[in-house]
């Protein structure tokens, strides 16, 4: 892993780390390299036909020892203990726990306290490590990257290919830095940096590139903010996004389960102190972010690029000047029934939802928690609280914060991908509006006719007490010391 | 997988950006455990409505996708490219894919092929003048003709070649597997290993 480091970036350092083989030929021409793949994560929705693939061809798991599996997107988040009623949802979990055991894969299922979300149980376990590859078919496996790794989702095809070979054939990527600079006013959070990235590049703005996500702002945040960041750069289009790992990333990681211990800890963290983009290193592309002007960020359309500060209207479809940008904004608008120029804050929502790949980890739950403690939630509006794993569901519960939002009012459920994509039975109805911590606003991500405000858990928990799209600013004071407490 | 060298079939003009995987194959559809079947599961949200251009003939025998840009978003269900190949496409035109959707694409056999988008809009408009008129592809000398209308693609030449061969990448990465084992080798003890498990 040694080699010349002048002139590179983290992504290109952790690139090299792991080619077995270089691609022949040159620039445009130069064929794929062979990529060496440190960790797998399998979850039920994208595997099963990897694993027939592997059945038919007569191949074997090469790693089963760095591969893991857990099931998330289909699991219920009530009754666990039942068995599934939904029979296909059924059936694809108890395929993938046959696929697990002939193939002698690790599996967290249901009911196990490391069951969760694929992205928060890979992180919690300490297997997520700076420098790592790591893949999944799931695109929100950048999340990981918030650890130094390179970590991108596929899709079935490359899941079988690493299963047979743990490797994949990938041309490299073109590096982005994303500068934010500043300090983050109270209220304002990682879900704010991350959907103002997306609306500054676009949806296609990453496309092709790794994204750096550098500078004082991504320095001060913790690790789960980092890989709330993260966790969205697919949704500007990039495959994968780093933060270069530092004493945050180190004291996250000791004395995780999977961390290593004693000699090998300090010589990993010998190693994970060399990733880092050099001074001399150019990047493909630059952005820059004011972090101390941002305001809380919500979106208003069907697609995670099209949001606006929480402090600003519906915008009007005139205020696009590209012809495919208008049509979107008027369909957007048709679908997400707005009318452009309603303030944001005057936009009422039924449901809550805090919880996804994005939202669900321990440090979202506590945010939440101290702005709805000794409040009253919204009679109209249900609030569901969905932890990202189990793990952090008995973090929580031991900190009694189940019991915060049970007397708000809130359902305190089972870990899972839930509502985020409604595999399951959290799905919202035709036309009710959501304000959720999720990742994406597609049309009928979360239920078929269901409209999504994709916002960060700070205002998610305000617009719970508010009813409407809402920040803590816009809250009435509560004179409980407990309630008081920061909620950046 | 099957060799992929030209294409002629009738275009089906989709006047939308940011086409997401969510569109092209709602989640619903991915409790399915097999990799055949899902042609009902295509753009089943906006198949509901009469007006949409699947439901119309002869746009309903289509096989080649002329869509805006940013065509393949969101998540990586490798689902979206067999529901489209299904259906009966074999390839998309868009001036720009997500990256994923694009790999996935040309794991199985799928073209997606990136035209300007001023070569997309007078296809478009060619294809709504003059409806059934079909499109021929030629991965060879990459390039697209719709009525008068040639232009050409871009593709990596990596993926146009295994298209052009229908090589299976995971044959190909087993030629280098003395390599991989070599790599192996040199990998530090103290990397993270799933087995046994540790809680």
């Amino acid at each position: 892993m040694a080699g010349n480091t002048a002139g590179r970036t983290l992504a290109e350092k952790v690139w090299e780390a792991h080619v077995v083989r270089r691609g022949e030929g040159e620039g445009a021409a130069r064929q794929p390299d062979l990529l060496f793949i440190d960790l797998h994560l399998v979850h039920e929705v994208t595997s099963p036909q990897a694993f027939e693939g592997l059945r038919l061809a007569g191949r074997k798991l090469r790693r089963p020892d760095l591969t893991i599996a857990t099931e998330d997107h289909n699991t219920p988040t009530l009754d666990i203990d039942k068995p599934i009623a939904d029979l296909t949802s059924r059936t694809q979990i108890e395929t993938l726990r046959t696929n697990c055991r002939e193939f002698g894969v690790r599996l967290h299922s249901l009911g196990d306290a490391e069951q969760g979300i694929v992205h928060v149980v890979g992180p919690q376990l300490g297997l997520t490590q700076p420098g790592m590859t790591v893949v999944c078919g799931d695109s929100h496996t950048s999340t990981h990257g918030a650890f130094g790794a390179l970590a991108f989702g596929i899709g079935t095809s490359e899941v079988e290919h690493v299963m047979a070979t743990q490797t994949l054939s990938l041309k490299p990527f073109k590096t982005m830095a994303i500068n934010v600079e500043g300090t983050l006013r109270p209220g304002v959070t990682a879900k704010d940096i991350i959907l103002a990235v997306i609306a500054k590049i676009g949806t296609g703005g990453g496309q092709g590139y790794v994204l750096e996500y550098r500078g004082s702002a991504i320095r001060a945040l913790s690790m789960e903010a980092r890989m709330t960041i993260c966790n969205m750069s697919i949704e500007a289009g990039a495959r994968a996004g780093m933060v270069a790992p530092d004493q945050t990333t180190f004291e996250y990681l000791k004395g995780r389960p999977h961390a290593p211990e004693g000699a090998d800890w300090d010589a990993a963290v010998e190693y994970w102190q060399t990733l880092h983009t050099e001074d001399d290193a150019e990047f493909d592309a630059e952005v820059f972010l004011d972090a101390s002007t941002l305001e809380p960020f919500v979106t208003w359309g069907t697609n995670p690029g099209q949001g606006v500060s929480l402090s600003e209207a519906v915008p009007s479809p005139d205020d696009f000047a590209d012809e495919n940008a208008k049509a979107a904004a008027e369909r957007a608008l048709a679908y997400m029934g707005l009318e452009a120029g309603t303030p944001m804050k005057e936009i009422p929502v039924d449901t809550v939802f805090l919880g996804s790949c994005t939202n669900s980890r321990i440090e979202d739950l506590r945010i939440a928690a101290d702005i709805i403690r000794g409040r009253q939630k919204a009679p109209n509006v249900r609030m569901m609280v969905v932890p990202g794993s189990a793990r952090v569901r008995l973090e929580a519960e031991a900190e009694g914060l189940d019991q915060v939002f049970k007397e708000f009012g809130a359902e305190w459920r089972f870990a899972g991908c839930s509502m985020c994509l409604g595999m399951n039975p959290d799905q919202l109805a035709p036309g009710e509006r959501c304000a959720s911590t999720s990742n994406r606003n597609f049309e009928g991500r979360q239920g078929k006719g269901g409209r999504t405000h994709l916002v960060s858990p700070v205002v998610a928990a305000a617009t719970a007490v508010r009813g409407t799209l809402s920040s803590p600013s816009d809250l009435d004071p509560v004179t409980n010391d407990a309630a008081t407490r920061s909620a950046a | 997988m099957e060799k992929f060298t030209t294409h002629t079939g009738i275009g089906v003009p989709l006047r939308q950006s940011n086409v997401d995987t969510d569109q092209i194959i709602p989640a619903v559809y991915l409790k399915r455990i097999t990799r055949t079947g899902f042609e009902d599961a295509l753009f089943a949200g906006w198949r509901k409505n009469d007006d949409f251009i699947l439901n119309q003939e002869p746009f309903n025998r289509g096989s080649v996708l002329v869509a805006g840009p940013d065509f393949g978003t969101g998540s990586s269900r490798e689902h979206a490219v067999w529901a489209l190949k299904d259906y009966g496409f074999r390839v998309v035109l868009s001036s720009r894919f997500a990256d994923i959707f694009r790999g996935n694409s040309g794991k199985q056999g799928l073209l997606a092929a990136e035209v300007a988008q001023d070569d997309i809009e007078l296809i478009w408009k060619e294809l709504e003048n003059h409806p059934g008129t079909e499109i021929t592809v030629d991965l060879a000398a990459k390039t697209v003709m719709c009525g008068t209308i040639t232009a050409p693609f871009e593709i990596d030449d990596y993926t146009r070649w295994r298209l052009l061969e229908g090589l299976d990448d995971i044959g190909l990465t087993l030629h280098h597997e003395a390599e991989i084992t070599s790599y192996e080798a040199t990998r530090p003890s103290w990397k993270p290993k799933t087995l046994p498990a540790k809680v």
